[in-house]
């Protein structure tokens, strides 16, 4: 009991020193936040000269292209740009590798001082567009370049678009040493108008927004299936006769909504086990809202947790195990996180210091941390991380709404959100220290937002 | 939030003990108009003793406005009467007394009494509306009418679902609309206001709908005549971002299942 006491003491201590440092201007980098996301290493500092276009077609594609590959490497949360300002005189920019022979030093010298240098050139041949693109390590000038590869794609704006972001992952591939890029994700959300919200999906960057169910019914808490093939979600029809919040498939291959058995009471929240075998929810079909499992065709009902007189909900499975599953329970009064096994048992409250109202977990793509929404003494919903090992905490959002929602993208580097800051709920994303605050909505009320892993 | 949160609960207890006064206030003012009611024939003037007294009668019926198919009862008292008539349909009857009659139409119903002392009339006219099967449509108005009128929602505590004072007294009163009522079933819906998660404010209306099922159960309505279901915080009855506002929103809803 004392050493309990003991080490509840200085975890607090611990929490406090995270919460001091957090304080100031810029997230103070921590070596378990360092670990958890791979960010705050030293970022690679890069000169993206503009790619050359052949002809007047390619003009226009080649300024979305050279915008859309400038945004993606710097958001990655890796990559340093150095600023055009500091580039040698534009006739000497580099559009293929034999025009960057000798000249390496004019790139590596103050002021741009880049390690490296991606550049390339691209032309339209009918209705295909055609990029070739290099990415080389100017620290040594001997050695191959990094990446050489030809892009083809559609000759429109949006083509472009997707051709920027399949070079930008293949060189934020190359500088994370193998872990994938996230430019060609996307995001799944809820977008409201009067009583009736629909799902939507938009490209990580905000981009491409469309409708993709028409229910004319309340379709909120989207998920992402492992493989993106399926979204499943909360949706209110009929059962028995009666409109109940029942859980929703939604198929991105067949454009459709899918068969899934209907239960009694409130089904909601669902998540996927990380081999999109089984899904978790919450459903009071058996009385109070439990957590109940099933398997993805929602066969084979299974009870995971028995607390009568509580609210059991928002289920979320370890992505990396599978063995545990985290979730929100107001067992001890107020809804709080909990992790169990993923059979329901050795079930443990996650202590936090302080009271609060805490909700919306999510568990970072290697399992090592999660986000999770927390409502303290101010008032507001903001957003904190989590380290599972030792329970520090790194506070995210500050004095800026309601910040709910949080989902992590595939690189463990960046989250996805909602927040009210503007007004309405919109949807935003952020590097996972809390910098780099994007935007990604701006019309009526978007919220609910879930990151695709592929 | 801790310190709003309890200063909102703070402040419900407040409205709560209002709502009670209130109630109480109510209480009183109805039994003081009873009172005044009841005095007025108490003030009649007494009879003169000497020669025989002249006989009154006095006919009331309860209700005197009815469903065809239902029943009204006639009450009747007298003084100073040896015979009593009752018409049309229910002849001689006593001094005092009650029946209970259902008449197919509109009816006027006189009481004649007679005695030594002369003869007194009263009447009484019980008024008829046509039955609900002649006319469905007119009919599930009027209970659809009835129903917003007498079924009683019933509010909650932020982040509770326990059933309040209040609310007992609310669903007393939708368990005796129940009662009267027993071919009707009803969707309870329950609801959350804005503060709480999405996702668990769905559970947590689910908790609310259920408890107030469970106290209509305790109380004899039947569980299978009640279905219920949580809309979270996505259908609020009011916007605004106040205690007010929530507290409005903190509900188990009664909708008439079709």
């Amino acid at each position: 009991m004392n050493a309990k006491r003991w080490s509840l003491g200085m975890a607090v201590l611990a929490i406090a020193a995270v919460g001091a440092l957090a304080l100031g201007a810029a997230p103070a980098p921590q070596a378990w936040f360092k670990t958890g996301t791979g960010m705050g290493v030293q970022k690679v500092r890069l000169a993206l000269p503009d790619f050359a276009a052949a002809g007047a077609t390619a003009q226009p594609l080649q300024q979305v292209f050279d915008k859309v590959l400038w945004d993606d490497l710097a958001y990655s949360g890796l990559i340093d740009m150095v600023s055009k300002s500091f580039y040698p005189i534009p006739s000497s920019w580099p559009s293929q590798p034999s025009q960057l022979q000798g000249q390496q030093q004019q790139w590596t010298q103050a002021p741009a001082s880049a390690a490296m240098i991606a550049f390339g050139n691209m032309s339209v041949s009918g209705q295909t567009l055609s990029v070739s693109g290099w990415l080389e390590d100017l620290t040594n000038p001997a050695a191959a370049p990094m990446l050489s590869k030809i892009y083809t794609g559609p000759s429109t704006a949006k083509g472009a678009r997707l051709l920027a972001h399949e070079m930008a992952d293949d060189i934020v591939q190359l500088l994370s040493g193998g872990s994938p890029g996230i430019a060609q994700t996307h995001i799944v959300y809820s977008h409201q108008i009067g009583n009736v919200a629909e799902l939507w999906v938009m490209d990580y960057d905000g981009a491409n927004k469309h409708q993709i169910t028409h229910l004319r019914t309340e379709a909120i808490t989207p998920r992402w299936s492992p493989d993106a093939g399926e979204i499943a979600f909360t949706c209110f029809v009929p059962y028995r006769g009666v409109v109940s919040a029942q859980i929703c498939l939604y198929s991105m291959a067949a454009h459709r909504v899918l068969y899934f058995p209907r239960f009694p009471g409130t089904n909601s929240a669902p998540d996927w086990s990380p081999n999109g075998s089984e899904l978790a929810f919450s459903s009071s079909m058996r009385g109070d809202p439990e957590i109940w499992t099933t398997n993805s065709d929602g066969t084979h009902p299974r009870q995971l947790t028995f607390t009568p007189r509580s609210v059991n909900t928002s289920p979320v499975w370890n992505p990396k195990t599978g063995q545990q599953i985290v979730f929100v329970s107001d067992r001890g009064g107020l809804p709080e996180l909990y992790m169990m096994n993923s059979d329901g048992t050795n079930v443990v409250k996650i202590e936090l210091p302080g009271m609060g109202y805490v909700v919306d977990p999510t568990w970072s793509p290697n399992a090592q941390l999660l986000a999770f929404s927390w409502r303290r003494v101010n008032g507001n919903y903001d957003l904190y991380l989590m380290d599972i090992a030792t329970h520090q905490l790194l506070q995210l959002t500050r004095d800026a709404g309601r910040n709910e929602r949080p989902s992590w993208a595939a690189d463990g580097r960046h989250l996805v959100f909602q927040s009210d800051r503007t007004g309405q709920s919109q949807i935003w994303t952020m590097l996972a220290d809390g910098s780099g605050l994007r935007q990604l909505t701006h019309h009526g009320k978007n919220f609910s937002p879930n990151w695709s892993w592929k | 939030m801790d310190s709003s949160s309890t200063a909102s609960t703070g402040s419900s207890s407040f409205r709560k003990f209002g709502l009670i006064a209130l109630i109480a206030a109510f209480t009183i003012v109805a039994g003081a108009c009873q009172k005044k009611v009841t005095a007025k024939p108490a003030a009649l003037p007494p009879a003169p003793a000497a020669a025989p007294a002249p006989p009154t009668v006095k006919l009331s019926a309860s209700p005197d406005f009815i469903t065809q198919g239902q029943q009204s009862t006639l009450s009747w008292t007298s003084e100073n009467a040896t015979k009593l008539d009752l018409e049309p349909g229910v002849g001689s009857v006593q001094a005092q007394g009650s029946t209970a009659v259902s008449p197919s139409q509109s009816t006027t119903y006189t009481i004649t009494a007679s005695g030594p002392g002369g003869n007194a009339v009263d009447t009484v006219r019980v008024t008829v509306s046509p039955a609900a099967a002649a006319q469905p449509t007119q009919q599930s108005a009027t209970i659809e009418e009835l129903f917003a009128r007498d079924v009683k929602d019933a509010f909650f505590d932020f982040n509770k679902a326990n059933i309040r004072p209040d609310a007992r007294v609310a669903l007393t009163q939708t368990a005796a609309f129940l009662r009267a009522h027993p071919d009707l079933d009803v969707t309870i819906e329950g609801h959350c206001d804005e503060r709480g998660s999405l996702e668990y404010n769905l559970g947590l209306g689910q908790r609310r709908a259920d408890a107030a099922k469970n106290f209509l159960v305790a109380l004899g309505i039947s569980a299978n005549r009640m279905t219920t279901m949580s809309w979270g915080k996505e259908h609020p009855f009011c916007t605004e971002h106040n205690e007010t506002c929530w507290q409005e929103n903190r509900r188990a809803h009664f909708v008439m299942a079709h």
